[in-house]
């Protein structure tokens, strides 16, 4: 579950969660008065015009900011009351895709994604088949090797994608993931995350695609100027109950000679993950 | 334990066959993920270390060199006093060495034999020594060895017990004339200790300014690789994975200089040991009445370096470089959720 109460955010003041003492700044806050619930497996779309904050609303819901005021809570944990090391563990339960894919430009696009395991101290062995495996997925079997810089703009969201998605993460934020892809990528990615979604990742995604939201309907979160607009923002709700069991009703695994543009093939693929636990 | 796995060992060759250049790239980078063979001074540090090190290594070794001859001398010439006794009691010399070498502190007493007197008088009287006999009597020289205990004592309060001692002495064969070595050695050791405690505080200058050196280092490798460290906090690595990353690049380098730096002491050392060998060998054959001196053209051998000293710089120079990075990244972590 994710919750936002009475949220502020001022960048450049000293973040130590809330508290009266932060109201004295010169800066505007960039968020304001942000409260909102997202309950366990839902989905939701995070729209707003460049500057609105949206980017500052996923690195809160990542804990990697501190809200100036106002509590979140992400995942049952109370960000302002957390623990770092607490924090530290909650983050590799959480998925996110930087609007800057923000990969490791020192290592290869296998290590990149492999990192969040690696992290977690997986087994080599265990993660060298699922690693492959989820590159050969997002298109990239024949890059593993090489480097960021080495990548187009778009190979380099599919690998940041794939990192975000690596560790079966129980919240996925991703920030206007299909920047850089074409319609048939961001099809399949938005059946990724749809797949992720239905096995009970709970999703956040910022994007401008209009075509997308056609696509997927779902609650949308407003934002202008770092308030919420709109009260059906305001507490949105999944507009179809999650599936309860994690791949309760999953397809069954496409052929192995699948095509990788098939619609079906991220379902089939990720119906596989058991994500972290929520 | 040293079993392959049978699951995995034969699957690892087949994939580094199949990926050739797997080998090359991705198992060696991955194990710096964050760049930091290139973001961590490689030369510059390193070097600053050595130049620490090479003073640390003279430092410690001067104030080893100084502890051991006021060792030596302490035990040697503490132990030793000269009597004299009048031309004109020549006669009794054999009756007050007697007298002297019944007393408890004392355990041997020996008349020097005027012809080695003689020897010694040479080089400043030439050969008019010999006949300098009949004009100008020469004292005759009685050579105490204390027994350990009142040289301990000697050495530990000189002037006092220098003065108890010859009272001693004196009332045992009045006449006499009483000269403790010990006194000009115990300022000798004090010397010699004012000289290790000088070189103590090099040491902790050395290791402080290594440690302010290692740290901008980090602090460089911090800023350039700031990025890098932001996303994998935020992929969930703990401080303690991160500082280790750091520290483990910042322990080698200093490492490294440690052992450069001592290495570039070796033949300082050897240079400086051989000349006092040779000065202290041009010096005389080891003359008993210069006792402190004579016990100590042995120590300046130049096979006997200070080997505590040469090994134990390199491993004080990896422990600043890691715990300096490790305090140096936590902090600037703790800016961070
Ligand atoms: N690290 C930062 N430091 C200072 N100001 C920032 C920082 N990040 C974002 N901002 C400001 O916060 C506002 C919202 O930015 P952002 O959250 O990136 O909006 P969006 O993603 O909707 O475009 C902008 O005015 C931006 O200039
Ligand atoms: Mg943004």
């Amino acid at each position: 579950m994710l919750r936002f109460t009475g949220v502020g955010l001022r960048y450049g003041a000293p973040a130590r969660g809330s508290g009266p003492g932060f109201a004295g700044g010169a800066a505007p806050e960039t968020l304001r008065d942000l409260t909102f619930t997202l309950s366990e497996g839902s989905f939701t779309w995070l729209l707003g015009p460049s500057g609105a904050g949206k980017t500052s609303v996923l690195r809160l819901m990542q804990c990697v900011l501190r809200p100036t005021r106002g509590e979140v809570e992400v995942l049952g944990v109370a960000v302002s009351r957390a623990r770092r090391r607490d924090l530290a563990l909650l983050r590799r339960r959480i998925g996110a895709v930087h609007q800057d894919f923000r990969l490791l430009p020192h290592l290869s696009a296998f290590d990149n994604v492999a990192l969040p395991l690696r992290l977690a101290g997986r087994s080599e062995s265990v993660l060298r088949a699922e690693v492959a495996e989820l590159l050969a997925w997002v298109g990239l079997a024949g890059k593993q090797h090489a480097l960021p810089a080495e990548l187009s703009g778009g190979e380099q969201q599919r690998v940041a994608i794939a990192r975000a998605v690596i560790a079966r993460p129980a919240l996925l934020v991703a920030d206007e993931p299909t920047g850089n892809l074409d319609a048939a990528q961001a099809r399949r990615l938005l059946a990724l995350l749809i797949e992720l979604n239905r096995i009970g990742t709970t999703v956040v995604v910022a994007t401008h695609n209009e075509e997308l939201l056609l696509r997927h309907p779902a609650p949308v979160l407003r934002l202008e100027a770092g308030r919420l607009v709109g009260a059906a923002g305001a507490e949105p709700r999944p507009a179809e109950a999650p599936g309860g069991e994690p791949g309760r009703d999953a397809p069954a695994p496409a052929p192995a000679g699948a095509p990788p543009d098939d619609a079906r093939a991220p379902a089939a693929r990720v119906s596989g993950f058991r994500h972290a636990g929520a | 334990m040293r079993d392959p796995d049978p699951v995995t060992a034969p699957a690892a060759p087949a994939a580094r066959r199949a990926t050739p250049w797997r080998r090359r790239r991705g198992p060696r980078r991955s194990r710096d993920p964050l760049g930091l063979r290139r973001a961590l001074a490689d030369r510059l540090l390193p070097g600053l270390v050595a130049a620490m090190a090479l003073l640390a290594t003279l430092a410690a070794a001067g104030g080893d060199a100084a502890a051991g001859l006021a060792a030596r001398w302490q035990a040697g010439a503490a132990a030793a006093v000269t009597v004299q006794l009048p031309p004109a009691r020549a006669d009794a010399a054999e009756t007050v060495r007697a007298a002297l070498a019944a007393l408890p502190d004392v355990a041997a007493a020996r008349v020097v034999d005027p012809a080695r007197l003689q020897a010694l008088l040479r080089p400043w009287l030439g050969e008019a020594a010999a006949g300098m006999q009949t004009v100008l009597p020469l004292p005759v020289l009685i050579e105490l060895h204390l027994t350990p205990e009142a040289a301990a004592r000697l050495a530990r309060a000189p002037a006092a017990e220098a003065a108890a001692l010859a009272e001693r002495l004196g009332t045992a064969a009045p006449g006499i004339e009483v000269e403790a070595h010990g006194l000009w050695v115990a300022r000798l050791a004090r010397l010699a200790a004012a000289v290790r405690g000088v070189a103590l505080a090099v040491l902790a200058l050395v290791a402080g300014v290594a440690a302010a050196a290692v740290g901008v280092a980090v602090r460089a490798g911090l800023a350039a690789r700031r990025d890098s460290v932001l996303v994998v906090h935020g992929l969930g690595a703990g401080d303690g994975w991160i500082a280790a990353q750091f520290a483990r690049r910042a322990a080698r380098l200093a490492a490294a200089g440690g052992l450069l730096g001592a290495a570039a002491a070796v033949p300082v050392l050897m240079l400086l040991r051989g000349l006092g060998a040779s000065l202290l060998a041009a010096d005389g054959d080891g003359d008993a009445a210069v006792p402190g001196l004579a016990a100590a053209p042995g120590m300046l051998a130049v096979a006997d370096l200070p080997w505590l000293p040469l090994l134990a710089v390199p491993a004080l120079a990896w422990a600043i470089g890691w715990t300096t990075a490790q305090i140096t990244v936590r902090r600037w972590l703790r800016t961070l959720p």
